[in-house]
C-alpha cells in the first residue's frame, strides 16, 4: 500500500492523454490542471464547491475540481473545457450565454455534458442540472436557451 | 501530509487501525472546502476510501438497498428503482448542493460528518436505515436513529469506518404496495446550493408515523413526542397545536443561517401542512 509524506504519484488521463505526475499531496485537481498542466481554462471561483467555475468531468460526470484532491483522480479520466469542440459553442454564443466570462468555462463543461446525455432530462429539469454553475451576468436565460437550442439541433441532426 | 490508499476493505481496516488519527475521506466535499487556506489540515494523514472497490458497490438484496460507503448522491439518482421504491432518497439527493456535489458527496460521509443540517441523513433515518461499522476487529450494526450522541458526536469508536448503509425495503415487490405517505421538506434560502434552515422527513405507514427533523437540534433526530401525538390522531387546528410536542423533542438555536424562533415556527408549519395533506388522503 503506497504512501509518501513528500509527493504522490498520480497516473491519470487528461483530455484523452495518459499522464503520470508527481504531485504534492495537498494539491487539488484544480491546482494540477492549472499549474502543472497549464490547462488554465478551468477557473477557480469560490473554492468551496458553490460556483461551479472549476467544473471538469471526472470519469464522465461533472465535479468541482476545487473539491477533489489530485490523488483521488489517480486511475481516472479528466476532461476539461479545453476538450470541448469550439464549434459546439455556437448556440451558446448566439443566445447570449456569456457576458463577463468568469463562469463560462464551468457552464460550458456542464452544458456540454448535458448535451451529450439528453436522457438525463427525462428525470431532471435542465435548470436543476445547471444549478451548480452560478452566473451573475446573464440571468441564466441565455445559458438555458443556448443549451436547449443545441439539444434541439442535435435532435434534428439525429433524426 | 500523508495519504493512505488502500485498495481492499481489509487494507483499509488495517490502515485505520495502524493510524487511528487518519481522517477517512470519501468524496472530499466537506474536507476540501477552502482547502488552500486551511493549512493546518495539510499536515494530517488521510485515509482515502475512493480506491476500495468493496465500498463503491450499491446493491439491492431481498430485504434492503445497501449503499457502500462510497455510494454518492448521484449513484442513487442513476438507479430507476430507487425513484420508485425509496423515493425520499432521490428527492433528498437532488437537493444536496448541485450535480457537481452530488457526483462526489457520499451518504456515508454525510452521516460521518455529523452536521445537524445534513441533507442525506433525515431520509435515511426516516427509512430506518442501519449503519454497518467495521474495523480491524470486526463489524457491528447500529441503527441510524441511535447513531448520534451529541453535536458531531457519534457511537463510532477509534478505528471504525462506516462501511455500508442498509435501507430496509418496505414491501415485497410482488405484493401490493402498502399505504405509505412520505415526504422530505428542506427549507433553505434557495433550491440549490443552500444549507437547510429546517429539514423534515416523515413516513406514515400502518405501523404509525416516523418523523425526523434536521437543523433544529445538535444532530439530526427522530421526534418521538411528535410521532406519539400524530399516532394518537388528535385533531390539529393550527401549527400551534404541534408546538408543545416539538419543544419536547428538539431545541433549535440562533446561528448565522436562522433563528431558533423561526426554525421552531417553520418546523410546526411544515409538519402541520404535511399532516393535513396526509389526513386529506385517507
Amino acid at each position: 500500500m503506497p504512501s509518501s509524506p513528500e509527493t504522490i504519484s498520480i497516473a491519470l488521463t487528461v483530455n484523452g492523454e495518459a499522464l503520470t505526475l508527481e504531485a504534492d499531496p495537498s494539491d487539488r485537481l484544480l491546482d494540477v490542471l492549472r499549474y502543472r498542466l497549464g490547462l488554465t481554462g478551468t477557473k477557480e471561483g469560490c473554492g468551496e464547491g458553490e460556483c461551479g467555475a472549476c467544473t471538469v468531468l471526472l470519469d464522465g460526470v461533472p465535479v468541482n475540481s476545487c473539491l477533489v484532491p489530485a490523488w483521488q483522480a489517480r486511475g481516472r479520466s479528466v476532461e476539461t473545457v479545453e476538450a470541448v469542440a469550439p464549434a459546439s459553442l455556437r448556440p451558446m454564443l448566439e443566445s447570449g450565454a456569456t457576458q463577463c466570462g468568469a463562469c463560462t468555462p464551468g457552464v460550458v463543461v456542464c452544458a456540454d455534458w448535458i448535451r451529450k446525455h439528453p436522457e438525463l432530462l427525462e428525470r431532471h429539469p435542465m435548470r436543476e442540472l445547471m444549478a451548480g454553475n452560478l452566473c451573475r451576468c446573464t440571468g441564466y436565460d441565455g445559458i438555458i436557451d443556448g443549451l436547449r437550442i443545441a439539444i434541439e439541433e442535435d435532435d434534428e441532426c439525429a433524426s | 501530509m500523508r495519504v493512505l490508499t488502500p485498495t481492499t476493505l481489509d487494507e483499509a481496516r488495517r490502515a485505520y487501525a495502524e493510524s487511528p488519527d487518519a481522517v477517512p475521506m470519501g468524496g472530499g466535499t466537506d474536507l476540501l472546502v477552502h482547502w488552500p487556506s486551511h493549512v493546518e489540515r495539510h499536515a494530517g494523514t488521510y485515509l482515502d476510501l475512493s480506491g476500495v472497490a468493496e465500498l463503491r458497490a450499491m446493491r439491492w438484496t431481498d430485504d434492503a438497498l445497501e449503499l457502500g460507503a462510497m455510494t454518492t448522491y448521484w449513484d442513487v439518482q442513476r438507479d430507476d428503482r430507487v425513484w420508485d421504491e425509496l423515493p425520499l432518497l432521490t428527492h433528498a439527493a437532488r437537493q444536496v448542493g448541485a450535480v457537481q456535489i452530488q457526483t462526489r458527496g457520499t451518504w456515508a460521509g454525510n452521516i460521518a460528518n455529523g452536521s445537524p443540517a445534513a441533507d442525506g441523513v433525515p431520509v435515511l433515518m426516516v427509512y430506518d436505515a442501519t449503519v454497518t461499522l467495521g474495523s480491524a476487529s470486526g463489524t457491528r450494526d447500529v441503527k441510524l436513529d441511535s447513531f448520534y450522541t451529541g453535536y458531531k458526536q457519534t457511537v463510532m469508536k477509534a478505528g471504525e469506518l462506516i462501511e455500508r448503509i442498509s435501507v430496509p425495503r418496505r414491501h415485497d415487490p410482488a405484493a401490493e404496495r402498502p399505504t405509505t405517505f412520505e415526504r422530505f421538506e428542506k427549507v433553505g434560502t434557495r433550491a440549490a446550493q443552500s444549507i437547510a434552515k429546517v429539514g423534515v422527513a416523515v413516513v406514515r405507514q400502518d405501523s404509525g408515523w416516523r418523523v425526523v427533523a434536521s437543523s433544529v437540534a445538535p444532530f439530526v433526530m427522530r421526534c418521538p413526542t411528535v410521532e406519539a401525538l400524530l399516532d394518537s390522531g388528535s385533531p390539529l387546528g393550527s401549527p400551534d397545536d404541534l408546538l408543545t410536542a416539538i419543544r419536547g423533542d428538539v431545541k433549535p438555536i440562533d446561528d448565522l443561517r436562522s433563528t431558533a424562533a423561526y426554525r421552531e415556527r417553520v418546523l410546526a408549519r411544515v409538519l402541520f401542512s404535511l399532516v393535513k395533506e396526509e389526513r386529506a388522503q385517507r
